[in-house]
């Protein structure tokens, strides 16, 4: 840390890496929602110009003697219109603290890699604007994911309700290739399942989701989002739907949600996460009818 | 050490579609990459996927149209097989599930793009690429296809025969960025680079901060030459403030660029007469700088798009991405306002020297996607033609790769009979390693060793030392530093206009950054999670690659496709028909150059003069 200019002002020590809090979470969100109200008009851009924002990052490195104790370290960033809170951590590692990590790559809402927890909220490092937020900002990896180091978390098993969910197009009577013939969708169809689309796997639904936290089979937002986006496709035959609304079905699949919404809250592609999983769970009730 | 009989480095589109033909063809097939599969630029790209799929259209329309805009640069037997396969392998991607944007009749939607004489560019919204990137991932997970995510490969385990094209290629050495851990990788069969562009050789690009060019850089210096690193794209609409990407569709859907006074630059200043907006990314790159540099722009910086004529629901339904875009990172609201754009680098058409089958001239090694150059887009690429050579040319290596017998390549590669060497060159500065202390494995070590015996071991024990040795140093130069001189050298003199004084003060600034790089170290003494570690890595290889561009740049005395040169502003067929290409010779960069091949199947592509 010999080039470090500010000297990092330790404090704060969380009760464990994994940062969870002792509040429940459902208490935590609506102290977050409000905080929220209060971010969106604390800062005016203009009187930032110029200025520096002093930003307070989670740091833990299992291996390094001074950072195997969680700590949050202080950098103070000149700020810049249209700053984010990716350039910010950029700008801290490049000039400050090289060894300040996190996971980051398109910049622009596309990979899904900088989904952090950000002044209590999780959001995509690289679309959050500094100047919407309360200053100090506090920038933490996402809560009930294992850190790993500083703001990256293991995000394996994010990948793994995922995969559970058969995450691929199953359709075994598709035209021959070489005959250049499409299956036909409807622009209505394709419409239904757009949103659903759109998921980048950044995680932060499944971070935000007090269920998910609780039980750790649980599918979780995401991946019952990716079965939507399958289940919706009229592409896919009934069989094949039967199939996926079984595997939603289990007993740690749609009915674990309680509708309290924090996923879609959080989704920075704004999917309407809630309203998915209750569709599933109407069509598995319609499904279930078929067969009394 | 892991061993697979194909391993693919890179799991973008590309790399994606690799992986799926060798498992097709039998192989047992890894992908290796730095990133999680979606976490891959693939995932930016917006417009759409170019494929002749309708009545009217047919692949040699596209072809035609492909090699025109490659300012006549691109190999006729590469542009024939893009412009042949496509329609096949962007079917099979909607049977795949892919969610394409959809007519009334309930077929794919097809739009017009820059340069197309018909609208075959395929596209879903103005996330094409990242719908790609998802199915594509979607049918390796369906397939089983081992993912050893977040391991970033250094090395290429090769032979080092004298000549390249006797040079074999067994594997890659890796390291496991959670836990820092250094191994091998072989391959039985074959190695598949689909690693992505270079475009942090820039400041001002489009590309994601992993597009650091490591395919490139390690092909090189294991001997297989780099192909045309000269002809760079820079995009005409990347937002100011970020470089972040304005699809095209904008335009192809009717958006207009307007200078500050209002004016349809494109067209009330000549610059493109017929297509106006519409004309080859090049063409509009200039268009725009040239309104700035006249006093045109807007803040003296940018310029404006304009779609708010095309109405809420069309922008809605065909380009809704763009408006969160243009919110989130210019903050402007596209329904009621002009977005600011300016030319930014997007692409490298340029790249690792392969044949239509993926195949590099060392035996073993393949690339494919923006990393390589077959060639297909020579000196320009037209839009919505990446994202079908990442299928296609992905498809074609992983098969070959795996065994597949896909006839006799007419593209030549490596050294051989038809090349024609560069041989009075005024360098300003000795290019390459020479003269540099290389101990410590530092900046462009040749990765080669004496025997095939026992190889990969080596490799993989070369790679530990590099690694050791970067983090034990206590004290130096850190690589953010070395970066940002090198891009900020690129953009300055290696931009859209370029100058022979110009190009050769970034050649100076780059010996500079080679000579720094000496003394770098990594601060972060820690095995895990070392980022500090990646991008001191990474920064070697941009050097490397940012020296090519460089070189390229300089002996390419021409004005062809993307590449503008102050001192002679015409294309110069007579002299300049040709392919650069530089190779890592022993710790120096040789330049040499093959001529195009522009006799197709069944009719030559007679140079035209090229108007929009």
């Amino acid at each position: 840390m010999s080039t470090q200019q500010q000297k990092p002002n330790t404090q704060e020590t969380p009760e464990d890496p994994e940062m969870k809090g002792a509040e429940s979470p459902q208490q935590e969100r609506l102290k977050e929602k409000e905080s929220d109200m209060v971010d969106e008009t604390s800062v005016d851009e203009s009187e930032l110009e110029g200025d520096t924002v002093l930003i307070k990052v989670f740091r833990y490195d299992p291996e390094v003697a001074d950072k195997q104790e969680p700590r949050f370290d202080d950098f103070h960033v000149p700020f810049k219109k249209g700053m984010t809170v990716l350039d910010a951590v950029m700008y801290a590692r490049d000039t400050y603290d090289s060894s300040l990590t996190f996971r980051h790559s398109c910049r622009q809402a596309v990979c899904g890699s900088d989904a952090f927890f950000v002044n209590g909220k999780q959001r995509l490092g690289c679309k959050t604007q500094i100047s919407e937020l309360e200053h100090p900002v506090r920038i933490e990896p996402l809560p009930h994911q294992e850190v790993v180091k500083d703001l990256v978390v293991d995000m394996d098993h994010f990948y793994d309700q995922m995969h559970t969910v058969e995450p691929y197009f199953q359709n075994e009577d598709t035209p021959d290739a070489s005959d250049l013939e499409e299956q036909r969708q409807t622009r209505e169809n394709r419409e239904k399942v757009k949103m659903s689309t759109r998921c980048i796997w950044c995680g932060a639904c499944m971070s935000s989701c007090n269920i998910a936290a609780g039980d750790n089979e649980y599918l979780g937002p995401a991946a019952i989002n990716k079965a939507y986006r399958f289940a919706m496709d009229n592409r896919e035959g009934e069989e094949i739907k039967e199939h996926r609304l079984r595997i939603l079905e289990q007993e740690h699949g749609v009915w674990r949600c309680q509708t309290q919404f924090s996923c879609t809250e959080v989704c920075p592609k704004d999917i309407p996460l809630t309203e998915h999983i209750q569709e599933l769970k109407r069509e598995a009730v319609k499904k279930n009818l078929k067969f009394w | 050490m892991y061993e697979h009989d194909v391993i693919v480095v890179g799991a973008g589109g590309a790399g994606l579609r690799a992986a799926v033909a060798a498992d097709e063809a039998g192989a047992d097939v890894a992908l290796v990459s730095k990133l999680h599969p979606v976490r891959s630029h693939t995932g930016a790209a917006e417009g759409g996927i170019n494929a002749a799929l309708q009545e009217g259209d047919d692949w040699e329309l596209h072809a035609y149209d492909t090699m025109k805009g490659s300012d006549y640069l691109g190999d006729a037997p590469a542009v024939e097989t893009l412009a042949k396969d496509a329609p096949e392998d962007t079917i099979r991607l909607e049977h795949w599930g892919m969610p394409f944007s959809r007519e009334e009749d309930g077929r794919v939607s097809q739009r017009p793009f820059g340069g197309l004489s018909y609208p075959r560019t395929t596209y879903a919204g103005a996330e094409t690429g990242h719908h790609l990137l998802h199915v594509m991932y979607e049918q390796v997970v369906k397939r089983g296809i081992p993912v050893y995510d977040e391991w970033y490969v250094m090395d290429l385990a090769t032979t080092d025969e004298d000549d390249p094209n006797d040079r074999e290629c067994h594997g890659v050495v890796a390291y496991d960025v959670q836990s820092g851990k250094v191994e091998g990788f072989k391959a039985n069969q074959g190695v598949v680079l689909a690693t992505g562009g270079p475009g942090q050789a820039f400041d001002h690009t489009t590309n994601a901060v992993s597009c650091t060019g490591d395919g490139h850089a390690m092909a090189y210096r294991a001997g297989a030459p780099l192909e045309d690193m000269e002809f760079i794209q820079f995009h005409p609409t990347s937002l100011p403030s970020t470089g972040v990407l304005i699809s095209e569709g904008v335009r192809g859907e009717g958006g207009i660029l307007y200078n500050n006074k209002g004016e349809r630059f494109m067209f009330e200043y000549g610059y493109a007469n017929n297509d106006g907006e519409l004309a080859s990314r090049d063409v509009v790159a200039r268009a725009e700088l040239t309104e700035v540099n006249e006093g045109r722009g807007v803040n003296d910086e940018y310029v404006h798009l304009d779609m708010r004529h095309l109405g809420e629901e069309r922008i809605m339904d065909r380009l809704e991405n763009i408006l969160h875009l243009a919110e989130d990172f210019e903050g402007v609201d596209g329904l009621v306002e002009p977005m600011p754009v300016k030319p930014g680098q997007h692409y490298a058409m340029g790249g690792i020297e392969t044949d239509e089958n993926g195949q590099t001239c060392i035996d073993g090694l393949y690339a494919a996607g923006e990393c390589a150059c077959v060639s297909v887009h020579g000196g320009n690429r037209l839009g919505g033609n990446a994202l079908p050579e990442l299928i296609v040319f992905g498809k074609r290596a992983g098969y070959h790769a795996a065994g597949k017998d896909l006839g006799e390549p007419q593209i030549k590669t490596g050294y051989g009979d038809d090349i024609e060497n560069e041989t009075d060159a005024d360098l300003p500065v000795e290019p390459g390693a020479s003269g540099l202390d290389q101990s410590g494995g530092v900046a462009a070590d040749g990765g080669v060793t004496a025997d095939t015996d026992g190889l990969l071991e080596r490799t993989v024990e070369q790679t530990r030392e590099h690694i050791d040795y970067l983090i034990e140093k206590d004290d130096g130069v850190q690589h953010a530093e070395i970066r940002s001189k090198l891009q900020n050298a690129m953009t300055d003199y290696v931009n859209v206009f370029r100058t022979e004084e110009g190009i050769k003060k970034a050649l100076k600034i780059i010996r500079e950054c080679r000579e720094e790089y000496q003394d770098v170290y990594v601060d972060d003494p820690s095995r895990t999670f070392n980022t500090d570690l990646q991008q001191t890595i990474e920064t070697r290889n941009l050097i490397d690659v940012a020296e090519t561009i460089a070189l390229g740049a300089l002996v390419r005395n021409e004005f062809r496709g993307a590449h503008w040169r102050q001192e002679n502003q015409i294309r110069d067929d007579e002299n300049w028909l040709k392919h650069t290409l530089i190779s890592w010779d022993d710790g120096k960069p040789s330049i040499f150059y093959r001529p195009v091949i522009l006799e197709g199947e069944d009719k030559t592509y007679e140079p035209k003069v090229r108007s929009y």
